[in-house]
């Protein structure tokens, strides 16, 4: 332990530990910009200065590590009057139109600007210019709000292990930006938008769709629908000020529906939906010796990256589309039918806790219905906006009811937000099919649970199997599931390198699966992260039915319009095929 | 945008891109090693477009916004290539009292680009240097390591005429 004083108070830290984090354990609180702690330990703000008796200067208390004896004070005139000016250097070079920004009131320079005072500009001068790049349906980069602090650089690269950006050029010029300073389109960004939840300021935003959005609630002759995914329900509390977690399923139906939305569905209809069709499509390629590891298809980040450095592994992808797109082919056909509404005049939205969403609904092959499937995409940080728009209090509402038929669903659903999810419900099913019998009280497979990166359980099938499963008799199925794209490449090189143990993996881009991702409130964190896993597994609990083929509607759509998983009309409607995008 | 009408695959020869392929291998292995393997590939070809930026990055595994963030940065990596006569002018304190400012601006003007940049017959590449050591024959530039001392705006064009022909 290193003994040392920090505004006049002894403690007593680990060695190796910053000034910053030993201040926070004595509840001193430095003020940072660019520090994420693990992650981006550069000092390049300078926000966090501090004055260490003897030292040349002050430091940043985020690089310095602490030593013996060591005499810090945080508060000093010459400290806080350095901070001061950095902050106000800062906005010397950053556009003062916090009234318009997106980020007004969750800006983390605004709030410094306030927390210290600063009442006038004391600085102005030449600004750096950049052009927005808003080439991307999924993120908008707008460098003239960047202030440097280069979180989104360390977070693409050290979490993702992508590093679609960078700082380019120098001094004055320097610019966050891809290679060459190319739009993003053109580059092999995953379009996760872990970049955007960790903005400091409103330089990376998702791309709005709460315009055109309102214009079809608005236009009399167009039949609105929207679906809500498994992670928003977790999370849309945040941004009402409600605890990390909460479960608010019934308070964001009825806030869609004071809305104007027509329909309020829920992705978790056809998250059970993709069990079923991925369910089958795994046994399927077990038993006549298809394409094995599977892996799932549901994060369009992944997919994205896949495409991209994965070129040559795309056939170990599930064909099964995303459950976001296969109730976007089925609202316009099976659902309009089932209505007796025109599907021409259908408006179909998703709110969803992902930027690449955005992206995968533009994908041109998303058009199984004979139109453009899911119409745009919200986030959740989108949806809160909108209602806050409307005067309303998500706190305030009376729980309601999801709409019949889409609206019904399972716990096994639920849990597609959490990292693990998906292969859990993929479980519950599966192990269910193959040995016909009941799983009953023993549904929760914990090993595939948490936030560890790489998860890997296995199962060992009985020795006797009824036909047609008789061929996996005595199989120990092994399992892996990936978060983050970093975690992702490590299992996919084994793949490639055909030394994967695996029949089947589970990969979501973002830390914790969807419920961390892009399009998450801002503020979303190792903790947060957490706390809305218990969220989606207290969910599950509280639910009657847990698995997915238990789910009447899926039945009753295989009965009435389907036929069977994996028929012509799943085909057709609910399985895709992916690109290489390797050279890009 | 630098670069942006690459058309360096026509300019380097096949030679040089695997000259391009043996540098990396050489340095695949080492962490840290991006800078060298800058410069040796910018020697071995004489500028860094936009293709061997991407070679360089598949090569040692890292992602092509790494490699274009050094490049960028230093202002010896070039993404253009030199010209056929390369020009240095030196901007440093002796020869800028003197009035190195306009002896560049007479040059960028005579041959129609800027400092940093290279004349689109490939004739001509300019760029500004700090000190050439020959403060006393201030103003000072250099072409193709030839030293010119005491110039006026008015003697440039005799010079540039000697290499135009």
């Amino acid at each position: 332990m290193v003994n040392l004083t920090i505004n006049g108070k002894s403690i007593s830290v680990l060695e190796g530990t910053t000034i910053i984090e030993a201040a926070r354990t004595a509840g001193i609180r430095i003020p940072s910009l660019c520090y994420m702690k693990g992650i981006n330990e550069i000092g390049a703000c300078r926000v966090c200065l501090v004055e260490v008796e003897g030292a040349r200067g002050l430091v940043t208390s985020c690089t310095t590590k602490v030593a013996e004896g060591m005499v810090v004070r945080t508060n000093s005139p010459a400290a806080k009057q350095a901070r001061k000016a950095v902050v106000e250097l800062i906005i010397s070079n950053h556009p003062y139109d916090c009234l318009k920004c997106v980020r007004s009131g969750k800006c983390e320079l605004q709030q410094l600007a306030n927390d210290m005072g600063i009442r006038e500009i004391a600085y102005e001068g030449e600004r750096a210019h950049h052009e927005q790049d808003k080439s991307t349906f999924s993120i908008v980069r707008d460098p003239d709000k960047c202030i440097l602090c280069r979180r989104c650089v360390a977070v693409c690269a050290k979490v993702q292990g992508v590093g679609a950006v960078n700082t380019q050029g120098r001094g004055f010029e320097t610019v966050v930006a891809p290679e060459f300073e190319l739009p993003m389109n053109s580059t092999s960004c995953a379009m996760c938008g872990q970049c955007v939840l960790v903005c400091p300021t409103g330089a990376l935003t998702e791309r709005d769709s709460t315009g055109e959005v309102w214009r079809a609630i608005n236009d009399p002759a167009k039949h609105v629908v929207v679906q809500t995914a498994p992670a928003v329900r977790v999370a849309l509390g945040e941004e009402f000020g409600m605890e990390p977690g909460s479960l608010v399923t019934g308070k964001m139906v009825a806030a869609l529906r004071r809305l104007g939305f027509d329909k309020v569905f829920d992705t978790d209809f056809t998250a059970d939906l993709t069990i079923i069709e991925e369910g089958t499509e795994l046994l399927h390629r077990a038993l006549s010796g298809g394409k094995l590891p599977m892996i799932t298809s549901c994060s369009p980040g992944w997919i994205k990256y896949c495409e991209h450095y994965y070129g040559d592994c795309l056939d170990h992808l599930s064909t099964c589309k995303s459950p976001q797109q296969m109730f976007g082919a089925l609202a316009k056909t099976y659902y309009a039918k089932k209505a007796g509404i025109d599907p021409g005049s259908i408006y179909s939205v998703s709110v969803m806790p992902c930027t690449a969403k955005k992206f995968e609904c533009e994908r041109p092959e998303m058009v199984s219905s004979g139109f453009k499937d899911v119409d745009a995409v919200l986030t959740t940080r989108e949806l809160a906006r909108m209602i806050r728009e409307s005067g309303l209090d998500l706190n305030e509402l009376e729980p309601e009811e999801y709409d019949a038929p889409f609206g019904i669903s399972t716990g096994a659903a639920v849990i597609f937000g959490a990292t693990g999810g998906v292969m859990e419900a993929a479980l519950r099913t599966v192990y269910e099919i193959i040995t016909g019998t009941d799983l009953g009280e023993n549904l929760d497979f914990v090993d595939v649970r948490g936030m560890e990166g790489i998860k890997q359980m296995s199962v060992k099938l009985p020795e006797k199997l009824a036909a047609p499963y008789d061929k996996l008799s005595g199989l120990e199925l092994k399992f892996a599931v990936a978060h983050t794209l970093k975690n992702a490449s490590q299992v996919m090189d084994m793949v490639r390198s055909n030394t994967s143990p695996w029949h089947f993996i589970e990969v979501m881009a973002c830390p914790g699966g969807c419920i961390g991702g892009g399009g998450q409130p801002i503020g979303t964190d190792y903790d947060r992260r957490v706390m809305r896993i218990e969220g989606t597994y207290a969910a599950d609990r509280s639910l009657k039915m847990r698995k997915s083929h238990d789910n009447p509607a899926v039945r009753e759509l295989y009965n009435d319009y389907l036929i069977e998983p994996l028929g012509h009309k799943s085909h057709e409607l609910l399985h895709t095929h992916y690109e290489d995008r390797s050279q890009v | 945008m630098p670069c942006a009408e690459c058309t360096c695959k026509d300019k380097i020869t096949k030679e040089q891109w695997e000259g391009l392929d043996a540098v990396v291998a050489k340095h695949k292995s080492t962490r840290g090693s991006l800078i060298q393997c800058l410069h040796e590939a910018q020697e071995l070809i004489g500028f860094l477009p936009i293709e061997v930026q991407k070679r360089i990055a598949d090569g040692l595994g890292i992602p092509v916004a790494d490699v274009y963030s050094v490049v960028s940065f230093y202002a010896l990596f070039s993404t253009q290539p030199k010209g056929e006569h390369e020009i240095s002018v030196c901007l440093g304190t002796a020869c800028y009292v003197r009035g190195a400012d306009s002896v560049l601006n007479e040059i960028q003007d005579q041959i129609g680009i800027k400092a940093g940049e290279t004349s689109k017959d490939g004739k001509f590449s300019i760029n500004v240097v700090r000190c050439m050591g020959a403060c006393g024959l201030g103003p000072v530039i250099s072409i193709d390591g030839q030293t010119h001392g005491r110039l006026k705006s008015d003697k440039i064009k005799p010079i540039l005429e000697k290499y135009n022909s």
